[in-house]
Parts: C-alpha cells; sequence; structure tokens
C-alpha cells in the first residue's frame, strides 16, 4: 500500500557530546535533552502525549517507557521503545508520524541520551546466535564485524583505504565549523587517518567513531498542530524507508544488497524527489565504510565506485555534496544510540536555515539515515522545509 | 590489560536445539541441518527452516569446507580475553553446503586472499573445542 507520511518537527534538543560524564544518569541526560527540546519549540511539557525512547543497557533494561514518564512527569497516550540500533533515532521520526496519523496521540517527544562513565563498560547479558555463534571465535563488538564488511567491499570491488579515508577527512573537516562536535579544532589529514593504529584491519582507529556521552531530542507533531506553533519554521517528514535484513554479519545479505539498497531508493521514491534534489546528506556514519555502501545505495554512483566519487567533489556545505555538515559521528561524537539522532538534528538546523557559519545554500531536503547492528537495520527519511 | 587476564575465553551458550552441531564438532564432525521440505542446507542451527519455514530438519554431516569471503585481523579484541591472543584472524566462510558461518583461521597473514578454499580445523584453545578454519595447501588437494 503507498501511502504518503504526514508529520512536522516543530522542536529540537541537543546535548553537548562530552567524553566522560561522572555522575549524571542517563535519565538525567533525557530530561535535559526534552527540556531543550521543549523550549525549542515553544510548547508545554502537557502537551506531549507521545513517548519514544532506546533501550537502555544497565541502567533500565525494561519498562523505559514508564520509567521516562514517571521522571519527566507526563502521561503520553502512547509510548514504545524503538530497539534499533544507530536506527532508532530515525525510525523513532517515521513511528511518530505514523502514530499522530493513527489518532494515537498529536505530539510526540522522540528521546535517546547516554552517560558514559570513565572505566564502566557495560556488556549486555546475550544468549542469542551471535553470543553463541560468534563470540566464542573471537569475534565480538562493532568493530569486527564493520572491518570484515569493508574487507568484502575492497576484496569486491578494489576500493582502497585512500577512499575510506577521505570519510573520515571531510567529517573532520565539517566538524571544525561545529563548535559542538567533540573533534572541533582537531581536523585529520588523510595521511593521518590512514597511520592511526589498525584496531581490527582494514579499520584504522579514525575510521571509528569516538564514544561520548550526549543526548537528543526531537519533537514531532501533526501538520495542522505544527501550523500553529510559530517559534520556528516546522520541518516535514516527506518520505521514509526501511529495511531489516540480518543480524549477525555471516548471515548479511551480499555486498551490493545490503539493505540501504531498498530503504534509501524508497525514502526518495515516496518523498517524489531524485537523489540530486539533495541538499544534505545526513548519512549515518559509524565507521566510514558505513557511509561507503550508502553514496552507493543512493545512487551517487554505481555500486564499489564511491572512491572516485569522493576524490571528485567537495562534501563540506558548500561542495556538490553536503555531507554530515556537523561533522557527521566520526567529528561529532558517538553519544551511543543518540548519535544516530544527531543526523536528523542537523537537518532540521539546515532546514531550518539556522546552520550559522555552515549553513547550506538554499537547503530544501535532506537525506537522513540510520543504522543498526551491522548494516543490518537500516532506515531513510527524506526531510524537507517546505510542505 | 592487565588485570584481565584470568576471564576465560567465552564459550558457546549452546542450547538444545545446538546440541548436536556442538556434539558433532567434539567428535569432529561439521553438523549442520537440511530441510526436509525445500533441501536448503542451515546454519545456524533453528527450529524452523529460515527459507520455506517448514518445521522438519534433518541434522546430515557436512564436507567442513569452504571459501574464505572476508576477513579481519583484529587487533583489539572486543572481548577482553581474546586480547592477549592478538593479532589474531577471524573471517567469515562460504560452506561448499551454501550457508555462512564465522569462525577463526588459522593461517599467516600474507596467505590471506579473497575466496581461498579453507576446511575445518577443530582446536582446543578455550572451554569447548570450536571449528576453527585454515587454507587447503595444495598438496592436500
Amino acid at each position: 500500500m503507498k501511502r504518503n507520511v504526514r508529520g512536522a518537527i516543530i522542536g529540537i534538543g541537543e546535548l553537548q557530546p562530552v567524553r566522560y560524564t561522572s555522575g549524571e544518569t542517563t535519565l538525567s541526560l533525557i530530561a535535559e535533552s526534552v527540556r531543550l527540546a521543549i523550549e525549542d519549540a515553544g510548547i508545554s511539557k502537557h502537551e506531549i502525549d507521545g513517548l519514544l525512547v532506546g533501550p537502555q543497557v544497565g541502567e533500565t533494561p525494561q519498562h523505559v517507557p514508564a520509567t521516562v514518564s514517571e521522571y519527566l512527569g507526563i502521561d503520553p497516550t502512547m509510548s514504545n521503545t524503538v530497539d534499533l540500533g544507530g536506527a532508532s533515532g530515525p525510525g523513532m521520526i517515521w513511528r511518530a508520524a505514523a502514530a499522530i496519523e493513527a489518532g494515537m496521540c498529536e505530539t510526540v517527544v522522540c528521546v535517546l541520551a547516554n552517560k558514559n562513565e570513565k572505566g564502566e563498560t557495560l556488556r549486555s547479558p546475550n544468549r542469542n546466535p551471535i553470543r553463541e555463534f560468534d563470540v566464542p571465535f573471537g569475534a565480538s563488538g562493532a568493530n569486527t564485524s564493520y572491518a570484515l564488511l569493508k574487507r568484502q567491499h575492497m576484496e569486491e570491488y578494489g576500493s582502497q583505504q585512500e577512499d575510506f579515508a577521505r570519510i573520515a577527512y571531510w567529517a573532520r573537516k565539517n566538524a571544525q565549523k561545529n563548535p559542538k562536535a567533540i573533534f572541533h579544532g582537531k581536523p585529520a589529514e588523510l595521511e593521518d587517518i590512514t597511520a592511526s593504529p589498525l584496531i581490527a584491519d582494514p579499520l584504522h582507529l579514525l575510521e571509528i567513531v569516538m564514544p561520548v556521552a550526549g543526548g537528543a531530542a526531537v519533537i514531532v507533531t501533526s501538520e495542522e498542530k505544527a501550523a500553529r506553533v510559530i517559534q520556528h519554521k516546522p520541518v516535514y517528514l516527506k518520505g521514509a524507508g526501511e529495511k531489516i535484513t540480518h543480524r549477525a554479519v555471516s548471515q548479511a545479505p551480499r555486498i551490493d544488497q545490503l539493505p540501504f539498497t531498498y530503504s534509501i531508493p524508497r525514502a526518495l521514491e515516496q518523498a517524489g524527489v531524485s537523489v540530486e534534489d539533495i541538499d544534505l546528506f545526513s548519512l549515518y556514519d559509524c565507521y566510514t565504510s558505513v557511509v561507503a555502501v550508502q553514496l552507493e545505495s543512493a545512487g551517487l554512483c554505481a555500486p564499489g565506485r564511491f572512491g572516485e566519487l569522493m576524490r571528485n567533489h567537495s562534501f563540506s556545505h558548500d561542495g556538490k555534496y553536503p555531507l554530515n555538515t556537523h561533522g557527521g559521528q566520526l567529528g561529532f561524537g558517538q553519544a551511543d544510540l543518540a548519535g544516530g539522532m544527531s543526523h536528523v538534528i542537523e537537518a532540521v538546523h539546515q532546514l531550518r536555515g539556522e546552520a550559522d557559519n555552515r549553513q547550506i545554500p538554499k537547503a530544501g531536503h535532506a537525506l537522513v539515515t540510520g543504522n543498526g547492528a551491522t548494516l543490518s537495520e537500516t532506515n531513510a527519511l527524506v526531510l524537507g522545509g517546505e510542505q | 590489560m592487565s588485570q584481565q587476564v584470568n576471564i576465560s575465553l567465552p564459550a558457546p551458550t549452546i542450547t538444545s536445539v545446538s546440541q548436536p552441531f556442538w556434539d558433532g564438532i567434539k567428535e569432529g564432525r561439521l553438523m549442520l541441518q537440511q530441510c526436509d521440505q525445500c533441501s536448503e542446507w542451515i546454519f545456524y542451527p533453528r527450529a524452523h527452516c529460515p527459507h520455506c519455514f517448514h518445521c522438519s530438519l534433518t541434522w546430515k554431516e557436512a564436507a567442513g569446507a569452504g571459501i574464505l569471503k572476508t576477513w579481519s585481523i583484529i587487533h583489539r579484541a572486543g572481548h577482553p580475553a581474546w586480547q592477549e591472543h592478538t593479532p589474531y584472524v577471524v573471517g567469515v566462510v562460504q560452506l561448499t553446503e551454501g550457508p555462512s558461518l564465522l569462525t577463526h583461521l588459522n593461517v599467516n597473514e600474507d596467505e590471506l586472499n579473497y575466496q581461498m578454499e579453507v576446511e575445518m580445523d577443530i582446536q582446543n584453545t578455550g572451554p569447548h573445542p570450536l571449528p576453527f578454519f585454515k587454507p587447503i595447501k595444495e598438496e592436500t588437494i
């Protein structure tokens, strides 16, 4: 069934990433993110009747929506946990719009936040196939899985280390125009990236996101209500696509059939725009190789040819393909699941025309993506500045 | 990492469904399920065929060989107990029967090649024997 999505973003709140927190709780960071988003929207807390939250390893393993509702002092008529890893942020925006359209609620706050205490490593107590068939062999954690996918791309297509390094280079370069970015004031040249230590060969340290603490909240409402709330120009959800194909990297589809090859074209199709209409590519970038497959899935180049694309164009806010103008997570930092929401927040800044010294001229459409597990849970949104 | 050396290597978390697979490894055999309806081979072990969703699957001995689809040389292990074994190689092997699995490779780094032929090489390094893989040498073909 083809159906157009409707819904508008009227408020955003984002904490400045910090490497470590001390004495903070994830709940307190959630509350502060929500406070900022409500203030940005210019509405009252009591207008919030929908809540979407993420899973929390350790602090609140179950009953997250009730725990967060209670902490915030709200009584939503719709709440849920969205468990799509790095795709949770964009996934929340689409789900919020769908819940509004279904009459479950009218104004939804989508929030993700994470503390990061020094020396504290939370391990999820998995007893699933990954724990049984991957972990005993010395393969645990995302670095290994993404290294395997990067190696496959290099072997299948002949892509080179420098091609991937260029993605990290642009992320760091763009982060120099974002004072909130964890790597603001710390650019990296191509040689710095390829000379950084191999963590899981072929992945270098500087191709991997820096874990930080932070949080982000986004308020989605009906288009009717957005027309009444006038603090900012609303940003509209124009199209969305999502696809989940596997969990473990060993069970992934072929490198040219990963789920982004469905979700990105689907979002563009639903919005009725072509990839050339996109003014901002706000693409999930936990690792360089993830951006590579998205550039290819979006149709900006043929499968396997992202290296040529990266060599021939500028990816800054004033370039041909503005890419992660906030620095991406590679430049901004990854506050766990909230990192994925940073791509939504930057799109809102750009489409409102409030991106200061990194403003894209005439930003009309943004492609925002999310990616969870190992290129397993993927989604894409097209956001627009006009209804 | 020195304070973590006593953490033991993680053993497989065996279930009643997967027990025949691990029993096979103890006997030196790679056991896989094959669907009685669509004849597809299945990995990892399940109660239902992920292809046709039939629920009658039969355990059979597989060849224990395949090709290397991708690999990574691990310098910083994701699990603390594996750190003292770095650098080591993990990879994804597509078995002759069709399914792919993640494994540990006993291979010199300079031997690694895309789609190289590999065979099972069961190892007892940890708490349970595991199906590692190694290159098939010319003279053994």
